[in-house]
């Protein structure tokens, strides 16, 4: 790790008094990463670029935006027909929310699946876990930033549940306002928080990622790797793999972007903003449903919104609600079951959720949350000890390459490519 | 033998050429595509479609009595609009001869002589020129005085003295009528 690997004199001179070269090398060039990596393994990178792009076109934007009651309407229909190209940024932008919510959801079922949350990765999934929270604030303010009918009455509903707080309630709801009901101050506070919070995201990130290179990435087997010939150096090997699923990504990004960039919004907030009415059928953006969904379940104010806010919290103290010493999903037949239950009833949440509360579908969303917290607080526990894993494979080279035989050979393999 | 030794060395040299074309290629589209995302952002900070419908104006220069200046406002910059003297039409003509930091004859700066239709930003740093009221400052020419830096301009808007390096600036306009102006 010294400078002198460097052949740029340059970068020896900067890196012997800054080693960031030697860091960058260390950390995204020889970076040993587990060879059997599958495609899940791609939403990572695809969240952090994902992050990037939202950081990028919401700059430009903001130079386009006045966060005013009067102006706010107008000015993103300005963005739209005026500003040069401001309909593919705010297009861009909008769905790129979306994407990222997809990626991120992605990124954290895999998580589940593969067991990426236990020991030592424990503070890598609960960074992960904060990201999340923070996503979804900034999400949720970003939301309101348009001031159509559902930014205001989104914003009136999601800080409405504060007022469930015994006693505070009220006066809580009156300082996120700054005000008797969501007005301008509102909006101005909730603009320079969505410009602040992504930073705040990217900080974590950081953390995050000190966090995994600590004991590097977790793989399909969930079992440590156990020296150089399990392991592959992250450039090329996963920079070329990242770059291809990012251009499939993109693919579909752009799809969306260029052809259907009005699908996943609601058209109600293209009319502006009216303290007055109420649209008929108010829902958040999808990737909010499944815990609307829950808020929704309980039928008391202050038990909706601790469940919903639990339905985050239970995922901070699931390293410690899953015990199984077996990370992967594939070793745990039992488990593998559950979590697909689990997976499906997280569907059926948010299919609630985008559903009117009345009938049938408060009977299904009440099971469906009660499943939510069943799995996590007495399937997962109980599993721990109940149930009996398959036999782990000896390392990540033995079932890749059917046998310790081959391993010399699959070793010496990725060197030569090397080259 | 050694004839397969040479052609596999040749095999291995096409396919090492081969790969370095990929390769570039793959950077090359990579370069194009990242350029073609980076145009939208920095395109979005030129004149919005809006802006750019706002760029001319019209005028009714009837009511500018002689030796009155109006102040207008054209894309957000001052338009002076000068209903000259025969005195300073004449000054104006009377110097075309001269030799000037910025040479040109006071025709080819109006379009009607009576009226000097002029950017009202000084052409050293911007500032805005005085003389257009009544008692202020016109400089040594008779024309305009700009105050930030002592540039003093003639009776046909030219740089006599001081820093500035051009002559104030004759924005496009046209006579719709015989006494309404329109500018951009």
């Amino acid at each position: 790790m010294s400078a002198n690997q460097f052949q740029n004199p340059v970068v020896r001179w900067i890196d012997h008094r800054l080693p960031i070269f030697s860091f960058l090398n260390h950390e995204a060039t020889e970076y040993p990463t587990p060879k059997n990596l599958n495609y899940f393994w791609n939403f990572g990178s695809l969240a952090g670029i994902s992050l990037v792009i939202m950081i990028i076109t919401g700059i430009v934007l903001s130079m386009n935006y006045t966060a005013h009651v009067d102006y706010a309407f107008d000015s993103v229909e300005r963005i739209m027909r005026d500003v040069n190209h401001g309909w593919l940024l705010r297009y861009i932008h909008m769905n790129g929310a979306s994407f990222f919510f997809i990626v991120v959801f992605i990124h954290i079922f895999r998580g589940l699946y593969y067991g990426s949350y236990k020991a030592p990765r424990e503070l890598l999934w609960m960074l992960g876990v904060v990201i999340l929270l923070l996503m979804m604030a900034t999400a949720f303010m970003g939301y309101v930033l348009p001031w159509g009918q559902m930014s205001f009455w989104g914003a009136t509903v999601i800080t409405n549940l504060f007022s469930a707080i015994p006693f505070a309630g009220e006066g809580i709801v009156t300082w996120l306002w700054g005000g008797f009901s969501v007005d301008n101050p509102t909006l101005n506070r909730f603009f320079s928080l969505h410009y602040l919070l992504p930073f705040v995201i990217v900080g974590v990130v950081i953390l995050h990622l000190v966090a995994l290179h600590r004991f590097g990435s977790n793989n399909p087997l969930g079992i440590d790797t156990r020296g150089p010939q399990d392991t592959i150096p992250f450039h090329p090997y996963y920079t070329i793999k990242d770059f291809f699923g990012l251009s499939v990504f993109l693919t579909f990004f752009a799809a969306a972007v260029f052809f259907f960039p009005n699908f996943m919004g609601h058209p109600d907030n293209y009319i502006p903003a009216n303290a007055l009415q109420t649209p008929a059928h108010i829902v958040p953006e999808w990737y909010f449903l499944p815990f609307y969904a829950i808020l929704r379940a309980v039928p008391d104010k202050l038990g909706g919104v601790l469940a919903m806010f639990g339905a985050i919290a239970v995922l901070f103290i699931l390293p410690w609600l899953d015990r199984s010493p077996v990370r992967s999903g594939r070793f745990r037949p039992i488990f593998k079951i559950f979590f697909w239950v689990f997976f499906a009833d997280c569907l059926v949440l948010g299919y609630i959720g985008a559903m009117p509360a009345e009938g049938i579908y408060v009977v299904i969303g009440r099971v469906a949350t009660i499943w939510y917290f069943l799995h996590f607080l007495l399937i997962l526990p109980i599993l721990s000890v109940a149930e009996t894993p398959r036999p782990l494979p000896q390392s990540i080279s033995t079932p890749v390459f059917g046998g310790s035989g081959a391993m010399a050979g699959a070793a010496a393999a990725p060197k030569r490519k090397v080259e | 033998m050694a004839a397969s030794k040479t052609n596999k060395a040749a095999l291995v040299a096409e396919q090492k050429s081969r790969r370095d074309f990929i390769v570039v290629a793959t950077y090359a589209m990579g370069a194009v595509g990242a350029g073609a995302f980076a145009w939208p952002l920095i395109d979005q900070m030129n004149p919005a479609a809006d802006t750019l419908a706002l760029a001319s104006i019209e005028v009714d220069v009837s009511k500018i009595a002689e030796g009155q200046s109006i102040t207008l406002k054209w894309r957000g910059k001052p338009v002076f609009i000068r209903h000259r003297t025969k005195t300073e039409i004449d000054e104006a003509l009377r110097d075309d001869a001269l030799d000037m930091r910025d040479p040109q004859v006071d025709s080819d700066r109006v379009q009607k002589p009576e009226y000097l239709v002029v950017l009202g930003v000084c052409t050293h740093l911007g500032c805005v020129p005085l003389g257009q009221k009544v008692g202020e400052v016109r400089g040594e020419y008779d024309g305009w005085f700009c105050p930030c830096h002592g540039s003093h301009y003639d009776s046909s808007g030219r740089i006599r003295k001081g820093p500035a390096p051009t002559n104030l600036e004759v924005p496009p306009y046209s006579f719709l009528s015989d006494d309404v102006i329109k500018i951009g």
